[in-house]
């Protein structure tokens, strides 16, 4: 069968709806879209999505699997709410979206050089490791992300706020030593654990 | 007026030497005004915010809040969860509402805090600083301590996100909220009419990972705050105050514009008509200092 | 009560009229010019003490015409409601005080406006007789209803509940209509999200248990002749055998047909029997009776379906229908549902353009197809073709922005409705040569003006649907259902049982000789001077609700009953033989020639508005209530319609030296509000043949101007006065001022 033939007969079936449902947070909203646009039209950075809201919704009820799950859109998210409490239908959108990406980068098909993508995969390593964000090493990380003569770049362009931020003592050079953290730090780690078990017991994780 | 007693969840951006750090000093500053004990939660943990999504899946999210919230049960029992931070105070607040609505993610995430001997029943409220401002307080009480009124300073009340969406302050708007301009004139100074952008996205987590994106949603929300006239831009969220504040160099640099547009707190603002010092009220944490402030709390 | 006419004038000094009228002087014009008999001031003339001063004077001083200065006709009814005596009033409190600055340079000016709406209230009392009922009232309990289907069964079953004998005729073998081959129906009752039985059978068994509820089936109306509380109609069987039944009213719920799929090659109609319209797949369901339904070709079980809406409808390419019909959007998600319902996993595909789920539950029946995973495209379909494992879909997603290929085992197509509403009467007609389209007529009436109820648009019957929507324009026959606009079962349901209600009104006035709306009540009605009359048939032609017929001797015979005593007959007849009791060219005519006129030279022009009482002269009201103000020299007469108005009034007036005359009435044409839904077109028509007149007085055309005015323009109605004073300016005054 050719492709578009396979395609003809992919699209527009609930198949790619119904993995969204039992696999993505919030899922199963995503059937009650009505399609108006104003998720769309209120996302502050609306144009930068090669996909809005409306129509990763509608992608997915198309069975554009592929097309979704690698897209870039869902991580222009800046969790401002905006969609969540304009959407008519009071679908969750905002968590949708988190939901989307998150269910990507378990799949190992999230876009890899996408910097909000890296970001909050360096955000999540980061609190994980001690319970508390260390905003130091955060930056530092997020400066580097792409290699180091890309992180030096990165670094001189920011000095002005480094050093601003540790003129005013909200940043400090001691934060790359310790730092803040969990007493309990491996209770915590317990507690992460188990949860990642149960969650991938129902959700399929790439590799695993 | 007696004693309040909350327990307390900071967040690692009120650290010491954390970015917030300044907001955590005029917070204590003027809960010490307001009779105001706060009891932190022994041990918390970070909330993950909106942006730990890419590594953390529902389930390890919703733990992290919930370990917060059990901790906070069995050590500051028959007490409000209050936080300062508004994703702090929203990831909990999501959590609990999640919680609460879904049977099997309760059992799981008690499942999983079990791992570390805890239990959670999310009793307990979950309650922004502003909301307990304005709820346990009111304006006339907040007003009422006012020792030295901000008289003459126009102050852009930014509320941004997610003090605003999608919980919001009960009775407000989320298109048009008005809680920080009546707390700005509460403290005897002006709040600007208008404010357009007042709501808008400052980019969040992605002035990070997008700064040029970012960058250019500040502007426009410094570039408003200037059109209403104001003096200054005050806010409820640290997200919001470090990003409207410390890119103001870099977005001068590339749109070409004149911004020295200082961003406060509301308890900033709170701290200084209540007499404190600028040390009290974290002034000394402006990386765009507030003048106008200074002088008042230098009189 | 002697005959003697005594005229009882009063004038009301509240609401801030004492302060700014000289109402001293208002008394002696009533008395001196206005010559009635008694005259009275009053503090506070709506007040119990007022009323009771009035009422005391009809008990005891013989007083029977009451004039009363004072607010609007359209304020305190309640209090000057007096039983058998005539009554005027003149608006002094939003038709002049309200209307003007209380300044020191306008109160000579105001003062003159006050003074004429007491002369003019004088004036119209003098020429006004208390109308007396109807002499025609006919008493009538039986409904008839044409129609045996949802709309017309329900209107039987709400009729008869109510205590009224009803008669069904209806077409076809069975009752129940197309409802009957429905497999469920969209629910009717919260939540709103599960189908339910079509209902039908329940609605036949109450029928015909029902011993106040006749049905004659295989049967058609053949001939209807009379008027409201006295219809005769002649009731037809297949076999020719005719009985006649007398009625007091009729509903006309003759429904709607299916528009013709066959016309949709393009959408793979008759191409292969796996396309089917809504009808089709109703039949489909019947059939599997709750198993998997099957495509007609080889049946084989359905595993996905695309709906498409909007097929052949809200298009206008040629031999579509142009209209939405309502009801397809919720149709197709019940269809949908009859697939989900039985097998989930079978896909189901709904394309539209835009989805419109009307009603209180339209809402929560999309989400609730929604919840079953029916999956909404919004896109739309350019053809539909028969492939080789079933048809296949071509479509643009209009959200996606991108061309479909979409193979499915059925498809259905979402037609329209096309009303059973009879013979278009207001037809143009039809070109020589033109092929004749025969058309049933359903209702066969005798009327003068035609055998069937008007159309509006689209064929489908004229109701007043934006005020009084089951009013059509035949007094006393109500539509209901499809045939007056695309509707679903609920719809027709609730249509039907206003329409019921609404009959049975009709059928209670004409026993009272009451009016239907919108003069709900009045009994005066046309008197009609035979001797002078010249059989111009205008009125006969033009009266809106075809309540003139024409006699043996080709008079005008007029059905009062019928009648809606708008006046356009009255406004029509150039000879003046038309008139109400309350209501007649002298009534309007004397008000208009007895204001003061001043002199050429005084700069003191006048100008002559005759505003409709339904939208305009409330909207002057309104205005006034805002103190929005307009010119002192407006002098403000309410008509019944402007389709009253006759020439003549518009003639005296240029005569008697007005310098301008403003006519205000209600929006007209297609999407008309005029009360009776043509007066205000007609009343156009007539003043765009004014100009002869304005030419033989050698007057300019500016002097008279027509407009539509709506309730809401109570910014624009004084401008358009206001308008008027500047163009009397302009132009100069009149040279008639005698």
């Amino acid at each position: 069968m050719t492709d578009a033939n396979q395609q003809m007969v992919e699209q527009y079936r609930n198949n790619f709806l119904r993995e969204v449902e039992d696999n993505v947070e919030e899922g199963g909203w995503v059937k009650m879209c009505m399609q108006c646009g104003v998720c769309s039209g209120s996302c502050p950075l609306g144009p930068h999505w090669d996909h809005p809201p409306q129509e990763l919704f509608m992608m997915i009820r198309a069975g554009k699997r592929d097309e979704v799950l690698q897209s870039s859109s869902m991580w222009m998210c800046t969790s401002c709410y905006n969609c969540i409490v304009r959407c008519p239908r009071e679908l969750p959108i905002t968590h949708i979206m988190h939901g989307l990406a998150h269910y990507a980068k378990r799949l190992g098909i999230a876009p890899k050089n996408q910097p909000t993508h890296k970001f909050a995969q360096l955000f999540w390593n980061n609190l994980t490791k001690t319970g508390r964000v260390n905003e130091l090493k955060l930056g530092l990380a997020l400066y580097f992300m792409n290699g180091i003569s890309e992180g030096i770049k990165t670094s001189l362009k920011m000095k002005d706020v480094g050093l601003g931020m540790m003129m005013t003592k909200r940043l400090s050079p001691m934060e790359l030593i310790g730092g803040h953290k969990c007493k309990d730090t491996s209770g915590l780690q317990a507690i992460l654990k188990k949860a990642e078990e149960l969650e991938a017991a129902r959700i399929p994780v790439a590799g695993k | 007026m007696s004693k309040k007693s909350y327990s307390f969840y900071p967040g690692c951006s009120s650290q010491k030497a954390a970015s917030a750090s300044n907001y955590m000093v005029s917070v204590d500053s003027m809960c010490d005004t307001l009779d105001i004990e706060l009891n932190e939660i022994p041990d918390w943990n970070c909330c993950s915010a909106s942006i730990g999504y890419a590594g953390g899946g529902e389930l390890p999210r919703l733990a992290l809040s919930a370990r917060n919230m059990a901790i906070s049960e069995k050590e500051n029992p028959g007490q409000d969860i209050v936080a300062t931070c508004a994703a702090c105070w929203l990831a909990t607040k999501e959590t609990q509402e999640r919680l609460h609505d879904n049977d099997k993610l309760m059992a799981e995430t008690n499942e999983a805090l079990s791992a570390a001997g805890l239990k959670v029943e999310g009793s307990q409220k979950v309650r922004h600083m502003v909301e307990v401002l304005i709820e346990d307080f009111g304006y006339d009480e907040l007003g009422s301590h006012v020792k030295k009124p901000l008289d003459g300073i126009k102050i852009a009340g930014y509320v941004g996100c997610q003090t605003n969406r999608p919980f919001g302050i009960d009775g407000e708007s989320y298109e048009n909220p008005k809680y920080l301009d009546k707390l700005v004139e509460t403290m005897g100074a002006e709040p600007i009419e208008n404010y357009d952008k007042k709501v808008s996205c400052c980019g969040g987590a992605l002035a990070f990972s997008e700064p040029e994106k970012s960058q250019a949603l500040i502007k426009d929300i410094i570039e408003s705050a200037y059109d209403g006239g104001a003096d200054m831009i005050v806010t409820p969220c640290p997200v919001c105050q470090m990003n409207v504040e410390v890119y103001q160099n870099h977005i001068n640099q590339k749109y070409k514009t004149n911004f020295k547009m200082p961003v406060v707190y509301y308890s900033t603002l709170m701290s200084v008509a209540y007499g404190k010092s600028g040390k009290e009220a974290g002034l000394d944490g402006q990386w765009i200092k507030a003048k106008q402030l200074e002088e008042i709390a230098s009189k | 009560m002697s005959d003697e006419i005594k005229v009882g004038a009063y004038i009301c000094k509240g609401c801030g009229l004492g302060d700014r009228l000289d109402c001293g002087q208002l008394a002696t014009i009533a008395e001196r010019e206005g010559k009635a008999n008694l005259v009275r001031e009053h503090d506070f003339l709506c007040n119990a003490e007022g009323v009771a001063m009035i009422q005391n004077d009809i008990d005891n001083e013989g007083v029977n015409k009451v004039m009363i200065a004072a607010c609007s006709r359209r304020s305190k009814n309640d209090a000057f409601n007096f039983d058998n005596v005539a009554i005027s009033r003149g608006n002094l409190r939003e038709g002049v005080i309200w209307t003007r600055p209380d300044t020191d340079e306008a109160r000579e000016t105001t003062q003159e406006m006050a003074a004429d709406y007491v002369r003019m209230g004088c004036q119209e009392i003098k020429y006004m007789a208390l109308p007396h009922a109807n002499e025609e009232a006919a008493s009538n309990n039986n409904l008839l209803i044409a129609g045996g289907g949802i709309a017309g069964m329900t209107a039987a079953i709400e009729a008869a509940a109510a205590g009224y004998p009803v008669t069904i005729v209806e077409k076809s073998g069975q009752l129940g209509g197309g409802a009957a081959f429905e497999y469920k129906r969209i629910p009717e009752s919260a939540p709103y999200a599960e189908l339910e039985d079509n209902g039908v059978a329940g609605m036949v068994a109450k029928i015909e248990g029902d011993s106040k509820i006749t049905v004659h089936l295989n049967s058609t109306i053949t001939k209807t002749s009379g008027a409201p509380g006295r219809f005769s109609a002649d009731i037809s069987t297949e076999s020719g055998s005719t009985s006649t039944g007398n009625f007091g009213a009729i509903i006309m719920a003759s429904g709607a047909r299916n528009y013709d799929a066959n016309q949709l090659p393009e959408l793979g109609y008759g191409k292969t029997p796996d396309v089917v319209d809504q009808t089709g797949l109703e039949k489909l369901a019947v059939e599997a009776n709750g198993g998997p339904i099957k495509r007609p070709s080889d049946g084989k079980v359905v595993e996905n379906v695309v709906f498409v809406q909007c097929a052949g409808q809200r298009s206008t390419q040629e031999g579509h229908l142009p209209y939405c019909s309502g009801h397809c959007c919720l149709t197709s998600i019940k269809q949908a549902m009859y697939f989900k319902d039985q097998n989930p996993e079978v896909d189901t595909n709904i394309i539209y353009t835009d989805l419109r789920t009307p009603g209180a539950g339209g809402e929560d029946f999309y989400r609730s197809g929604q919840q079953k995973g029916i999956t909404f495209t919004k896109g739309t379909v350019s053809e539909v073709t028969a492939g080789s494992n079933g048809p296949e879909v071509k479509f643009n997603d209009l959200i996606l922005d991108q061309e479909v290929n979409e193979s499915a085992d059925l498809v259905v197509l979402a037609t329209g409705q096309i009303p059973n509403s009879g013979v278009d009467v207001d037809a143009p007609e039809p070109e020589e040569g033109a092929p004749e389209v025969s058309v049933d007529s359903i209702l066969n009436l005798t009327y003068r003006q035609g055998k069937d109820l008007p159309h509006l648009k689209y064929g489908f019957n004229d109701s007043h649907f934006i005020c009084f929507p089951y009013e059509t324009r035949r007094t006393g026959i109500y539509s209901a259902g499809p045939v007056r606009r695309p509707m679903d079962m609920a719809q027709a349901k609730e249509d039907a049982t206003g329409a019921a209600l609404k009959a049975i009104q009709a059928l209670e006035n004409a026993k009272l000789g009451r009016a239907a709306h919108p003069r709900s009540g009045d009994l005066s009605f046309p008197n009609f001077r035979k001797e002078g009359c010249t059989q111009c048939k205008r009125c006969t032609v033009e009266c809106p609700f075809g309540a003139i017929d024409e006699d043996e001797e080709r008079y005008p015979q007029f059905n009062e009953a019928r009648c809606r005593r708008c006046g356009t007959c009255m406004g029509a007849c150039p000879v003046r033989v038309i008139s109400f009791d309350n209501y007649s060219v002298e009534t309007v005519g004397q008000q208009l020639k007895n204001v003061d006129m001043p002199d050429e030279f005084d700069e003191k022009p006048r100008i002559l508005v005759l505003a409709c009482e339904n939208d305009a002269y409330p909207a002057l009201d309104m205005a006034a209530q805002n103190g929005n103000h307009y010119s002192p020299y407006a002098r403000v007469i309410p008509v019944r319609c402007l389709g009253s108005v006759n020439t003549i009034w518009v003639t005296d007036a240029l005569n008697s030296g007005y310098d301008g005359i403003v006519l205000m009435g209600c929006q007209k044409g297609e999407n008309y509000q005029c009360h009776f839904v043509k007066g205000s077109e007609i009343a156009h028509t007539r003043m765009s043949k004014i100009d002869d007149t304005l030419e033989s007085l050698s007057l300019e055309k500016e002097r008279v101007a027509t407009y539509e005015v709506a309730i809401t323009d109570i910014e624009r109605a004084p401008q358009l006065i206001n308008d008027m004073a500047e163009t009397v300016e302009k132009v100069g005054m009149s040279p008639f001022k005698f």
